[in-house]
C-alpha cells in the first residue's frame, strides 16, 4: 500500500482479538474504513459486531492487536478518551442518563464551565442550550421541549438525542450501534435522513445493524461477522442481500477460513 | 413557544399538561398534615396546634411549638442534606448515624476545660495538656474525623465495588464502637465557652439553613451536581460519557460524612455533652427526611429543598404527636408506616412518570 492511500484510511485494525475468560469474542479481526465512507457491520447475535465497537472506542481494552486512527496507533483508556480523539459513538443501550433534560445530556461529561472550580465548577446553561439547539437544528431533530426529561420522551426522540449528541462536537468519526432498533417506522426514517445528512456532509460512519434495506439505502460497503471473525467484505453495488444473508448464517464462508471451520 | 409543538414522528407536546415540580406535592402534604393536627385540636382537644390560644402570651403563633419543630429537624437535618445527595447518585449512607456519636466523642475530648469548680476536670479524656484548647481544634478534628469516615466509606463502593449498603453498614458498626473506644463509654460534659456557642440557641437552625441554601446551589449549578443526577440515573451512560464515577462516589461519601460530623458538632455543643450512644437511628430518620421529600431511593431525582420540607413534615408529625398526647412508641410504629408510605409512593410516580403515560 503506497503512502498516499494511507493518509486516506480514517479507521485500521489489525488482528484486533478480544477475549472474555475463555470466550473469543473476537478473533484476528483486520477492518478499514476510508474517508467519507459509511460501512455497515453486520451479523448474527453473539457475533462480535458490538464487542468490535467497544475496543475501538476505548470502553474495553482489546486482548490482543492494533488500532490506527488517521494512521496513528491508539490505545484508549476510556470512552472520553475516544471522544477527545473525534470518534463519536451512539450505543446500543443509548447511554443517556433518564433524569436529566436536552443539553444536560449532550453535554454528558463535558459540561461548558462558567466559572472553574474543580469538580464544583459552575455550568454554562446558556451556551449548553444554545449549542444544543445548534446541533439539533444541524441533524434536522425536533424535539419540541429542551428542558424535558429524557424519561419523559418516545424512544424516537431519545435516539435523536442520543444521534444528536455526535452533532454536538467536531467529530472525525461516527460508530453508530443498532440506531434503529427499537424504533417505529416513522422514528426509523428520522433517523436514516440523520445518516443521510451525515454523508452528504462527508462524515464517515459506521453503523451497525440489522435492517437489510436500511443496510442496502444508506452505506457504501458491508461487513460482516460471525463467530467473532470478520468473515466478509462486500462492496455494496457488487452485493446482493443474499448473499449477504449467506455469509451471516455461515452458508457461505471466506475461502481462508473455509478449512478452519 | 407555541402551545402544542410538532414533534418527531408526529408527536406533540403540550405544554399545559407539563407536570409541576414534586416539592409543591411535597409542600402541600405538610400543609395538609399542619391541617389536619390543626383540626384535630380544633375538634378533639379543644387547643390549637399552629396558633396561641393562652391570652397571657402575646404571641399569635404558638412559637414554641414551632421552635421545638425546627430545633428538633435541623440537626437531623443537616445529615440528611449530605444523604439526600448519597441517594440522588444512587447510593445509601446508614453510617451517618454512628458517624455522629464518634465525631462527638472524639471533637469533645478536644473541646474540654481543665478545671470545674476549682477542680480538675472529672469527664477529661484526654490528659490536661488537651484541656482549654481554642475553639477551631475541635471544629477541625471533628471535620477530619467526617473526612477520614467518609474516605473509607468512599473508598470501599468506588474501589472495592461492594454494595454501598454493606459498606456503610460496616462504617456503622465500626464508627459505633470508635465512640465507645475513647473514654470507655463514659461521657463526657464541660465544653469550653465558645464551644457551647456552635450549638447554642437557633445556632442549630441557622447552620441547617445556610448549608441546606449551599447545597441545594451546588447541585442546581454545579457540575458535582449534575454528576450525582447523572449517576444515580444511569451510571453506566455516566461512566461512558467519560464521568469519573469513582472519584465523584468518594466526594459524594466525603460531604455526607462531613456533614454528619458538624451535625455531631452542634449536637454535643447544644446538649453541652457527648456520649457514646449520641445519633442512634438519626441515619434512618436523615433517609426518612430524604424520601419523604421526594428523593428517590433509585436515585437521580430529589433535591434538598425537597429534603427540607420532607424534614419539615417529619417534625410536625412528631410534635403533632405529642400535642395528641400520644405514647412515643406510637411515634415510632407511625414513622415506621411513613417511611414506607413514602417509597411506595414514589414507585407508583416512577411508574406513572414513565414513558407513554
Amino acid at each position: 500500500m503506497s503512502d498516499g492511500a494511507v493518509s486516506d484510511v480514517i479507521l485500521k485494525t489489525e488482528g484486533l482479538t478480544k477475549h472474555y475468560g475463555g470466550v473469543h469474542a473476537l478473533q484476528d479481526v483486520n477492518f478499514e474504513l476510508r474517508k467519507g465512507e459509511h460501512v455497515a457491520i453486520m451479523g448474527d447475535n453473539g457475533a462480535g459486531k458490538s464487542t468490535f465497537v467497544r475496543q475501538i472506542t476505548g470502553v474495553e481494552q482489546r486482548t490482543a492487536g492494533k488500532v490506527l486512527f488517521h494512521g496513528q496507533e491508539v490505545s484508549f483508556k476510556g470512552p472520553l478518551d475516544a471522544r477527545e480523539a473525534g470518534i463519536e459513538t451512539v450505543f446500543q443501550n443509548l447511554a443517556l442518563a433518564d433524569d436529566l433534560d436536552v443539553p444536560s445530556n449532550l453535554f454528558l461529561g463535558r459540561e461548558k464551565v462558567r466559572f472553574n472550580l474543580g469538580p464544583f465548577s459552575i455550568l454554562d446553561f446558556k451556551h449548553m442550550r444554545d449549542s444544543t439547539r445548534n446541533a439539533l437544528e444541524r441533524t434536522g431533530v425536533k424535539i419540541p421541549n429542551l428542558s424535558n426529561k429524557i424519561r419523559n420522551m418516545s424512544g424516537g426522540q431519545r435516539q435523536c438525542v442520543a444521534i444528536a449528541r455526535t452533532a454536538t462536537f467536531p467529530s472525525k468519526l461516527i460508530i453508530m450501534d443498532e440506531p434503529t432498533a427499537a424504533l417505529g417506522v416513522q422514528e426509523t426514517a428520522q433517523v436514516e435522513n440523520i445518516i443521510r445528512t451525515l454523508k452528504a456532509n462527508g462524515e464517515p460512519l459506521v453503523l451497525i445493524s440489522h435492517n437489510m434495506r436500511q443496510v442496502f439505502d444508506l452505506v457504501d460497503r458491508v461487513v460482516v461477522f460471525r463467530r467473532g471473525r470478520l468473515v466478509a467484505n462486500l462492496v455494496k453495488k457488487d452485493s446482493s442481500g443474499e448473499e449477504v444473508v449467506a455469509y451471516i448464517t455461515g452458508a457461505k464462508q471466506a475461502k481462508e477460513l473455509a478449512e478452519v471451520a | 413557544m407555541a402551545k402544542s409543538v410538532e414533534g418527531v414522528g408526529g408527536l406533540t407536546y403540550d405544554k399545559s399538561k407539563r407536570s409541576w415540580p414534586p416539592e409543591l406535592n411535597v409542600f402541600a402534604a405538610l400543609v395538609l398534615i399542619v391541617l389536619a393536627f390543626e383540626l384535630i385540636g380544633r375538634f378533639f382537644l379543644n387547643d390549637s396546634f399552629l396558633f396561641n390560644l393562652r391570652p397571657d402570651v402575646p404571641t399569635f403563633f404558638n412559637e414554641l411549638r414551632l421552635q421545638i419543630i425546627i430545633l428538633q429537624v435541623a440537626i437531623t437535618g443537616i445529615i440528611a442534606i449530605g444523604v439526600t445527595q448519597v441517594i440522588i447518585s444512587g447510593g445509601i449512607d446508614l453510617s451517618s448515624g454512628s458517624v455522629v456519636g464518634a465525631t462527638a466523642m472524639i471533637a469533645m475530648a478536644f473541646a474540654q476545660i481543665g478545671v470545674v469548680n476549682g477542680n480538675p476536670n472529672p469527664t477529661l479524656a484526654l490528659t490536661p495538656a488537651y484541656a482549654d484548647l481554642p475553639v477551631i481544634v475541635p471544629i477541625a478534628v471533628a471535620l477530619a474525623c467526617g473526612l477520614v469516615a467518609g474516605l473509607i466509606n468512599g473508598s470501599l463502593i468506588a474501589f472495592t465495588k461492594i454494595p454501598p449498603f454493606i459498606a456503610t453498614l460496616g462504617m456503622m458498626v465500626s464508627a459505633r464502637g470508635v465512640s465507645k473506644w475513647l473514654t470507655k463509654g463514659k461521657p463526657e460534659s464541660f465544653p469550653t465557652e465558645p464551644y457551647t456557642f456552635i450549638g447554642g440557641g437557633f445556632m442549630p437552625v441557622v447552620i441547617f439553613i445556610a448549608l441546606a441554601i449551599l447545597f441545594q446551589l451546588i447541585l442546581t449549578y454545579t457540575k458535582y451536581g449534575k454528576y450525582c443526577y447523572a449517576i444515580g440515573s444511569n451510571e453506566e451512560a455516566a461512566r461512558i460519557s467519560g464521568i469519573k464515577v469513582e472519584n465523584h462516589k468518594m466526594l459524594v461519601y466525603t460531604i455526607a460524612a462531613m456533614l454528619a460530623a458538624l451535625s455531631a458538632l452542634v449536637l454535643s455543643s447544644k446538649n453541652l455533652t457527648a456520649q457514646a450512644g449520641m445519633g442512634v437511628g438519626y441515619e434512618l430518620d436523615a433517609i426518612a427526611m430524604a424520601v419523604i421529600g421526594g428523593v428517590s431511593l433509585s436515585g437521580g431525582r430529589g433535591s434538598i429543598i425537597g429534603t427540607v420540607l420532607g424534614a419539615l413534615i417529619f417534625g410536625v408529625i412528631i410534635s403533632g404527636f405529642t400535642f395528641m398526647r400520644l405514647d412515643a412508641y406510637y411515634q415510632e410504629m407511625v414513622k415506621g408506616v411513613i417511611i414506607v408510605a413514602a417509597v411506595v409512593l414514589d414507585q407508583y410516580r416512577q411508574r406513572s412518570g414513565a414513558r407513554g403515560k
